[in-house]
């Protein structure tokens, strides 16, 4: 927090630089020279399988987390050994953290009472007034957690976290204890929330439906590293390791000989992404709805088995050397195919990584 | 019984439940109803309050209630400002050490009353150059007698909240530790630490083996040895203390309504 800690880490325009942050658990490292810079008002989702380190990195960022070395730095000032009560962080925890004792208007009023101890009593509670509001529960301020169902509980948690002007947001799997439908209406307002704000947001989850849909960005951490942190379509499209192009979305792993950038598989030359091998035979990493798959009475491949998914369907498809691909298919068109069809499968001309 | 109409069920088990419960309450009330007959029972069947009335002028009988109840205070205050805090402590910085901490604390459970004493007499002895005579050093005794009780009361009560959780989300809003323990972790265990509180309160009331082994004069040592000279006056002595212990322990917001709590919470969030 002195000048000179400023004058050494310049923020260089970002709201959020993590740098070179390391950890370790006994053997495990969770933190493996982690950086991650986060511009001011964006939104950035962590995603990994649990272990990752994704939720250590964010628990590092709000103080709860010693690191080992690395420094950590919010508008220009260093944190790193700020104690987290200092360090004005809104956090929304993936288990209900809403005090127990206190109704919803007490709860979000608490940040405030702590923060700005000169604001009137009645300013206070007006402010958080507003944010129930924002949070769509202002009907529900003398209720307390116990009387609210999960989903409530963590819209109060946000607008409590959202209360005290946090420079960062944190959300910690905020939505994992929802079930389905409460997650994605919450996930939304999150989003509808944040813009409205303009709150640079960390937010973690293992979900990547949920990371892709929400974030500005998105990291794939994996063993406490980040693979690739880019724009949700551009970490779909053009993975930069087969590790994200594994971990992202349905990949099926076709065989082919890969020469002069360009893949041979099912009869197709197919560009390759770059951080691909560049020749010998590999694994083409190519995505369910890349595959498409034409009914041919004299096709060489066959239908196996579909599994309907509401708004489309997974066809598993056997290929004339006897691997299986699954592809992901329209309604219309699995309505003319049954198991046994024969078929063609084709690939769609957009480049894939080769491992 | 898989004959009955549920309705039926539940009838029999009311009635099981309640016929427990009046054999139960015989057993309790049988001797506390004794008691006071035998310290109301005046000459030719006559109901006196004689034996009552000797009370305040029993020999050291007054100075041993006034004694006991400093212990109680002294006792109450170690298990809310030494136990309390440490298991708090120890709960959201070095949980790895929580067992450690229980198996510490049902100790004297394991220990005979005796053994504890013919261990701490020679503690005692080199206490008196620093603490004096006073029957109060009883007090650290005391407090360790009663950690089993209080911890597993408070324990009880840490467990049943997420106090971590809670605890962090206080930090982030800008809790120091002070305000973070105060103003978030006690209120949402104040059961238990109100149970442990008053349960010490209880057993250090009652508490007879140790402090007439370490011959300090107790209420229920110098009831015990009004005992021998009237039998009357100690049984009415003993029954006030009963009743006093009833009391106190009325005032003990029951652990059930935390399970409601609780019941009710898995409930809404189905």
């Amino acid at each position: 927090m002195t000048n000179e800690s400023i004058t050494q880490s310049p923020s260089d325009g970002f709201a959020v630089r993590l740098v070179a942050l390391q950890k370790s658990f006994g053997s495990v490292r969770a933190l493996d020279s982690l950086s991650i810079d986060i511009a001011d008002g964006e939104m950035v989702a962590l995603l990994g399988p649990s272990g990752c380190g994704k939720t250590t990195a964010l628990r590092a960022l709000a103080g709860l987390q010693q690191i080992e070395s690395g420094q950590i730095i919010v508008h220009g000032n260093d944190v790193t050994n700020q104690s987290a009560n200092k360090r004005q962080m809104g956090m929304v925890f993936q288990s209900y953290s809403l005090f127990p004792h206190m109704s919803a208007q007490d709860n979000v009023e608490y940040g405030l009472k702590l923060r700005s101890r000169r604001l009137p009593k009645t300013e206070r509670s007006k402010k958080a007034g507003e944010f129930l509001e924002l949070v769509g529960l202002a009907s529900h301020a003398e209720h307390f957690p116990h009387q609210l169902s999960g989903g409530q509980q963590q819209r109060i948690a946000l607008a409590r976290a959202l209360a005290i002007s946090p420079r960062v947001l944190l959300l910690d799997e905020p939505l994992s204890a929802l079930d389905a439908k409460v997650r994605s209406q919450l996930r939304d307002e999150i989003r509808r929330i944040q813009i409205e704000l303009g709150t640079t947001t960390l937010f973690v989850t293992h979900d990547q439906e949920e990371a892709l849909s929400i974030a500005d960005r998105v990291g794939v951490m994996r063993e406490g590293s980040l693979q690739q942190l880019a724009k949700p379509e551009e970490l779909y499209y053009r993975p930069e390791t087969a590790y994200v192009a594994e971990f992202v979305g349905l990949t099926n792993a076709i065989p082919g000989e890969v020469q002069a950038g360009k893949v041979s598989i099912l009869n197709q030359q197919i560009d390759t992404l770059p951080g691909s091998i560049t020749s010998g035979n590999g694994l083409a990493l190519v995505r369910t709805e890349s595959l498409h798959v034409i009914p041919n009475t004299s096709g060489e491949s066959k239908v196996l088995v579909f599994s309907f998914l509401g708004s489309n369907c997974r066809v598993q498809v056997q290929l004339p050397n006897g691997s299986t691909v699954i592809a992901q298919v329209s309604n219309e068109l699995v309505s003319s195919l049954s198991p046994g069809s024969l078929v063609d499968v084709k690939v769609a001309s957009n480049a894939v990584f080769v491992k | 019984m898989d004959t009955l109409t549920p309705a039926a069920g539940m009838r029999v088990r009311n009635l099981w439940r309640r016929s427990i419960f009046f054999v139960i309450g015989i057993f309790f009330l049988v001797p506390i109803l004794a008691m006071a007959e035998f310290s109301t029972r005046g000459n030719d069947d006559t109901r006196t309050l004689e034996s009552w009335k000797a009370i305040p002028s029993a020999p050291n009988l007054m100075e041993s209630i006034f004694t006991s109840v400093q212990l109680a205070v002294i006792v109450m205050a170690g298990v809310v400002f030494v136990l309390v805090p440490t298991m708090i402590w120890v709960h959201l910085q070095l949980p790895h050490l929580k067992r450690a901490l229980e198996a510490i604390c049902l100790l004297p459970l394991t220990i005979p009353a005796i053994v504890l004493v013919v261990g701490i007499a020679p503690i005692y002895r080199s206490m008196y150059g620093v603490f004096g005579s006073s029957p109060l050093t009883l007090g650290f005794v005391y407090l360790v007698l009663v950690l089993p009780y209080s911890h597993r009361a408070i324990s009880a009560a840490l467990e049943s909240v997420d106090v971590n959780t809670i605890a962090e989300a206080s930090r982030t809003l800008g809790a120091s530790s002070i305000r973070m323990i105060a103003g978030i972790v006690v209120p949402n265990i104040k059961v238990g630490i109100m149970s442990g509180a008053v349960i010490s309160i209880a057993l250090v009331l009652g508490e007879f083996t140790v402090s007439n082994l370490l011959n300090f004069e107790t209420m229920q040592v110098v009831i015990n040895l009004l005992g021998k000279r009237d039998g009357a006056i100690s049984v009415a002595v003993s029954l006030a203390a009963l009743i006093f212990a009833f009391v106190l322990i009325s005032f003990l917001p029951t652990s059930n309504k935390v399970g409601n709590e609780v019941a009710e919470k898995e409930a809404s969030t189905g």
